[in-house]
């Protein structure tokens, strides 16, 4: 039995339940790093290459984390999960295309790293394919990997139909692996927002100040991109003059869009990291589009390594406010 | 119609002739210069990467200048540049300008928009299909003759006696290149200029180092955005070979050529090409640079380029394993060009002591 080890940050927050039960399925045990703290952070900025974005400092961060307690670094290379895009050409942000390259370069004594391509607009049977060869690697028989393959699914379905219930990815794989409950959400919200970024930068209680936290302390309902289907986000394509390149962002800006067509938000929250190369583009159309929506309030926070908890907190009180002013205004 | 695009290196006098052979109006876009970079950073996104500020800056000034069309090529990712045209437009919007951005994206991607774009520049301006193959042919070849001169300015330069003459002959050939109007005299103008360059005074005796310039398209290819690093350098003695040309895929005899697909040398350091821009590139090259002697390699590269952290990232190791050292130089609005060439001149001070120590020791390779 080998201890797999997965990074707490990035794609964890869409796909860990998919890859915890294909390996525990294949007996290995399945190790993830701890959520961000101060050292997680530290190590990442230490090791990473200086001019990377913060959820990549981050990766690093966690690598270094499970560094010692893992016989291997599960740190597929996420090309694409679908055809999609004006020209059929949606891939991950170029940093997801060279990771586990930058991870084995710039990082020294860590254990090998499980790197499989992941490409899966290629074709259907593209996910079993790829879990073949990590099933390969491992030494597993055709037919356990295919039973796992199947059980994975299922829990992936399942961890799908939790996040539509508005669920955040941390309460479902609760709710999935460690019998958790759900939490009663608020009978008679203040006010509904919608807080749409990527999955590492919003979920990721440290990084970003604990803002979902905060909301909900403040008797706010968050709604993020994740909560939606992909039918009722991908409708909103047409809205576009040419979809963004990148899976996340895509969907970040979908799910935008969708929530600023809804009469019962009262807001939008942009989460963005800092340098992050697609951000660029897509925070400043949301702003544009905000405003072509009904001049849609709409805020924009950009988490870097020195967020601390009161600067994001002050800036969404105020934002906050400002929300219940322009209510009682009308 | 008024048309512009943008300033990207010397092609501007090769695009120039073709707007206004198509029949249109053509607005020629200024050189990038510091009030170019104002009005880009004031309404370009502030973590946007620089080619991106200076269009903007670009769009706007040719705006005032009263263009009314912009072209300019579209992408299909994973790079940003792919996406510029959507948010120029957007931002032009916003400030009311009534300029129109048209993107040609790939042909490859999408033949039918390409073709439909094609016909429109084509008609608008009245020309039948046939003499619009003609200009654009006449146009091809002089971009093909500008990067000709431009490239033997870049061997001749570190030889020069007389410092600064080598550029000078260069605007020479740049505007007899300028009002040549068909492939003849494109090719009477080519040869006249290689001429003017070939008879610089120059002192052979020298050994120049040799660096490669690789990077980033936009700000490898403009001077303006990279504070004319190739004739800095070759000022101070060196001889530069750039990895990109416009033309360069047509090319076979240039370094970045010759050993077939740069994808395929990038291998061992990068599992996974292209990752936009020309981040695996930059990889590649780095290794051919190395390959065939050369003592440096710069890479040049927008801050926060996505592709070029990636190539970053990797270089370290290449250079470890090469023993070739490569300096990097993220370039973004504050970059001055003081700060350039003084890490430039220790960069080069870096190099001829190394060549000495080898010499010296009559050793290969040197890992420092």
């Amino acid at each position: 039995m080998s201890r797999i080890g997965i990074p707490r940050t990035l794609a964890y927050f869409i796909y860990f339940p998919f890859w915890k039960t294909f390996f525990e399925e294949l007996n290995q045990e399945v190790i993830v790093s701890s959520p961000t703290t101060r050292d997680i952070l530290d190590d990442g900025v230490r090791e990473a290459v200086n001019d990377a974005c913060i959820p990549i400092k981050l990766y690093h961060g966690h690598v270094a984390d499970l560094a010692s307690q893992v016989d291997y670094i599960f740190c597929p290379r996420l090309i694409s999960v679908r055809k999609h895009g004006d020209f059929g050409t949606e891939t991950f942000c170029p940093k997801f295309l060279g990771l586990p390259d930058m991870v084995r370069l710039a990082m020294d004594n860590i254990p090998p790293i499980i790197d499989v391509r992941v490409d899966l607009k290629q074709g259907k049977d593209e996910l079993l394919n790829v879990c073949s060869q990590v099933g390969d690697l491992l030494g597993k028989s055709e037919t356990q990997i295919k039973k796992a393959y199947q059980r994975s699914l299922l829990i992936q379905k399942r961890f799908k139909k939790l996040l539509s219930q508005n669920m955040t990815p941390e309460e479902a794989i609760d709710i999935l692996f460690a019998n958790g409950e759900k939490k009663s959400s608020l009978s008679q919200p203040d006010l509904q927002i919608a807080v749409v970024g990527y999955p590492y930068a919003i979920y990721d209680d440290y990084i970003n100040g604990r803002i979902l936290s905060l909301l909900d302390k403040e008797n706010v309902r968050v709604y993020t991109q994740d909560m939606l289907s992909d039918k009722m986000m991908n409708r909103q394509a047409r809205n576009l003059p040419k979809s963004m390149f990148w899976y996340f962002s895509n969907r970040a800006v979908y799910g935008a869009l969708h929530f600023m067509q809804q009469k019962n938000i009262d807001g939008i929250i942009h989460i963005t990291a800092f340098a992050c190369g697609p951000d660029s583009i897509v925070d400043r159309l949301l702003e544009i589009e905000a405003r072509r929506h009904g001049q849609m309030p709409y805020l924009s926070i950009a988490v870097d390594e020195h967020t601390g908890d009161a600067g994001v907190r002050t800036r969404v009180e105020a934002f906050l406010d400002m929300l219940r002013f322009r209510r009682e205004k009308s | 119609m008024k048309i512009s695009f943008p300033h990207m290196g010397y092609s501007y006098l090769a695009l120039k002739w073709l707007v206004e052979n198509m029949g249109h109006e053509c607005i020629v876009p200024p050189e990038p210069s510091s009030r170019t970079l104002d009005l880009g950073v004031r309404y370009a996104p502030e973590f946007a990467c620089i080619p991106f500020k200076i269009l903007m800056g670009t769009y706007l000034e040719v705006a005032e200048k009263g263009a009314e069309v912009i072209l300019t090529s579209g992408g299909m990712g994973p790079c940003r540049a792919g996406l510029y045209w959507v948010m120029h437009q957007y931002i032009l919007d916003e400030l009311n300008t009534g300029v129109k951005v048209v993107a040609f994206e790939p042909p490859l991607c999408d033949l039918k928009d390409f073709l439909k774009k094609l016909r429109w520049v084509r008609k608008t301006g009245g020309l039948s299909a046939k003499e619009f193959v003609q200009v654009l042919r006449i146009t091809w070849d002089k971009i093909k003759a500008i990067d000709e001169v431009e490239m033997l300015s870049h061997e001749i330069r570190p030889y020069e006696t007389n410092r600064g003459e080598t550029t000078r002959r260069l605007w020479q050939a740049l505007e007899m290149l300028d009002t040549a109007n068909n492939q003849a005299e494109i090719e009477d103008a080519m040869q006249e200029g290689l001429k003017l360059l070939r008879e610089v005074s120059q002192d052979r005796s020298r050994n120049p180092l040799k660096i490669g310039i690789i990077g980033e398209i936009y700000v490898v290819l403009e001077p303006a955005a990279n504070h004319y690093i190739q004739i800095m350098l070759g000022e101070m003695g060196v001889q530069t070979d750039r990895s990109i040309y416009l033309t360069s895929y047509t090319r076979k005899n240039t370094i970045v050529n010759l050993e077939g697909d740069i994808f395929e040398v990038a291998k061992p350091y990068l599992g996974e090409a292209p990752i936009g821009g020309h981040g695996a590139n930059s990889i590649g090259e780095t290794i051919l640079y190395a390959k065939h002697g050369f003592d440096g390699v710069v890479q040049l590269a927008p801050f926060a380029c996505i592709p070029e952290i990636v190539a970053k990232s990797i270089i370290p190791s290449i250079s470890k394993d090469y023993g070739i050292p490569v300096l990097t130089l993220f370039i973004d609005e504050q970059t001055g060009k003081a700060g350039v060439q003084t890490r430039l001149e220790a960069f080069v001070d870096l190099l001829e002591k190394r060549r000495e120590v080898k010499a010296k020791r009559g050793i290969e390779r040197l890992v420092i």
